[in-house]
């Protein structure tokens, strides 16, 4: 990137260790419930690829370079784009039966009335 | 001057995006904040996406004539790769979400995979550690790619059976070794510490080649029910091929977000494994074969089929139930039906209760999503470790669709595949019903001692069927006596 900022040998393994422990202390909390959302959420956070990919492709001085850069990209897109869609649907539909919950709880009373015999 | 104020606003740019990423997956550890937490994540990868097109004014000499091309592709490529992935993760059934996002997985790899190739390439991965690291992103990225879409293809039914033969592992380590040492010979070379036989354009062409033969090598052999697994370990891979990438552009918050990912990925893995009392290495270079079955012969007692309808009537009628749903649900696409009647049976008094495996579907908490879809509230469902000893002092246990993870061999048979995995108590309970297509044995390929128990009644058919019959049976006896 530029010569200002250069990440060289151990403090790019600095970064990487803490990143890694902070990314295992926030994940170890998540409850099995939401491990299908947590796994494709953070599916979601590894699509920051397609930065990568537009830094490599804007900078890109061959047409071979625009090739592949064009497909990282496009793939780096997909997994952000449908990362996020697909968690968002699945954050969306887990709801409570608790009493403190009760504006959500009539709503859902609404949505599916008890049949009389 | 000029072309540093736009350098610094990437910096704040991505710097917002490694902490949202980082707050947003915090907030994801409960159900009422993770919506939020999705939310903040999405707008950190908007501000890093918007403020990469900066970049154009610091491009150098040798990109100007191509510059105008190059953002009108990233354009284009932005808009069709965002647009179908998002239109299709929209209408994708919840049933198929593991391969879908085995899919997105393996397209993040396959970028990763991408931007190290441009590198290679380009030539611009000059000494010894950018080197390695360039080629080690690469690697991971593009077995990560390969293993991904068969992965997909594998849960999404294109591809039926585990493809093993004799001498697989051999190959596959054999795979493995020849890509590594093309990437050794592709550094040497590289280096000038050697002349290369052929050019280095061949060579990282056939470097790519052989990792994601590898990948598919890698892949092939692991069946169905240890994909929960697998694409943990994708995930967990395509999160480290993006952070190596990262150090090779310098760009410090793909480095961090691909670790995060990384290590959570790993976390989730472990968690798998412990689950099913299998190592890691065990799930992913060694199968269940034929080998392990066991024989018909060592079963006291025999199967008890019963009707639907009285199975329903009985659940009716209890003061508790306990319902363990597992693959079978998904793929007969009940969890709509099934809570259908269990709405019955609460308003008819009965405690009812779902009891989830870790390992239960194709992927981890693939069965609580399934709930959450039907409008199961959270709060009914419970993980293993919090109801398993409630079993004893339960009237009826429903088991839709899962096998293995109730098969009390896990507790006493030694030479069992299955011996010590944890498993849900089912045959504590007063009474059992198992819901299940055919008499077919679990995954693992061995007899389930629960079903020829004493308290067990099988209910054969379809699950979505079955529970439309309980329904039919239940509905007419009305609510709760006074």
């Amino acid at each position: 990137m530029d010569s200002q900022m250069a990440i060289s040998g151990f403090v790019a393994l600095y970064i990487f260790m803490l990143a890694a422990f902070a990314g295992w202390v926030i994940i170890g909390r998540v409850p099995a419930i939401l491990h299908t959302p947590l796994m494709s959420g953070a599916n979601f956070v590894h699509g920051i690829v397609v930065v990568g990919g537009l830094y490599a492709l804007i900078n890109a001085s061959s047409v071979q370079q625009q090739i592949i850069g064009f497909f990282a990209v496009l793939l780096g897109a997909g997994n952000a784009a449908g990362g996020y869609a697909v968690t968002g649907r699945m954050l969306a539909m887990f709801q409570t039966s608790a009493p403190d919950a009760s504006p959500k709880k009539t709503a859902r009373a609404k949505r599916h009335p008890v049949k009389k015999a | 001057m000029l072309p540093t104020l736009p350098l610094v606003l990437i910096g704040v740019a991505d710097l917002s995006a490694a902490f949202l990423f980082m707050y947003g997956l915090k907030r994801m550890s409960s159900p009422v904040t993770a919506p939020s937490g999705i939310l903040a994540a999405g707008i950190g990868m908007l501000v890093a996406v918007a403020a990469s097109f900066l970049y154009i004014f610091s491009a150098n000499d040798a990109t100007q004539p191509f510059l105008a091309t190059n953002v009108g592709l990233a354009i284009i490529a932005l808009m069709i790769g965002g647009g179908v992935a998002w239109w299709s993760g929209k209408r994708v059934a919840m049933t198929a979400m593991p391969q879908m996002v085995a899919l997105y997985n393996g397209m993040g790899g396959g970028a990763a995979g991408a931007i190290a190739a441009m590198e290679l390439f380009g030539g611009r991965a000059q000494g010894l550690m950018p080197l390695i690291v360039t080629l080690a992103g690469a690697l991971i990225g593009a077995v990560s790619m390969s293993g991904s879409v068969i992965a997909w293809a594998k849960l999404d039914g294109l591809l039926s059976n585990p493809w093993r033969f004799k001498g697989q592992q051999a190959v596959n380590v054999i795979a493995f070794a020849v890509t590594i040492a093309i990437g050794a010979y592709l550094t040497l070379a590289s280096l000038g510490t050697l002349v290369p036989v052929l050019g280095i354009t061949t060579l990282i062409t056939i470097f790519f080649g052989c990792a994601l033969v590898f990948g598919i090598l890698m892949t092939m052999p692991i069946g169905g029910a240890d994909m929960p697994v697998v694409i943990s370990v994708f995930n967990a891979f395509t999160g480290l091929a993006v952070a190596l990438e990262g150090f090779v552009l310098q760009k410090p918050a793909l480095m961090v977000a691909g670790m995060v990912v990384g290590a959570a990925g790993l976390l989730l893995t472990l968690l798998m494994a412990n689950a099913m009392n299998r190592s890691v290495s065990n799930i992913l270079f060694t199968n269940f074969g034929p080998s392990v079955t066991q024989k018909q012969g060592d079963i006291k007692g025999s199967l008890r089929p019963t009707e639907a309808g009285d199975a329903g009537i009985a659940m009716r009628y209890a003061a508790s139930v306990i319902i363990i749903p597992g693959y079978g649900l998904a793929v007969a696409q009940g969890q709509q039906k099934l809570y259908e009647f269990v709405k019955l049976l609460q308003s008819a008094g009965v405690l009812v209760r779902f009891a989830i495996h870790p390992v239960a579907g194709r992927m981890p908490g693939q069965m609580d999503v399934l709930l959450a879809e039907a409008g199961v509230p959270y709060d009914l469902i419970l993980q293993l470790e919090d109801i398993n000893d409630d079993f004893a002092n339960t009237d009826v246990v429903m088991v839709i669709g899962a096998n293995d993870v109730v098969n009390p061999a896990a507790r006493t048979d030694k030479p069992s595949p299955i011996f010590g995995m944890p498993i849900l108590n089912a045959d504590k309970a007063k009474q059992v019903f198992v819901v299940k297509r055919g008499e077919g044995k679990g995954y693992a390929g061995i007899v389930n001692t629960l079903f020829y128990g004493e308290n067990c009644n099988m209910v054969c058919g379809d699950a979505q069927a079955v529970l439309v019959k309980m329904i039919e049976a239940v509905r007419p006896l009305g609510r709760a006596a006074a």
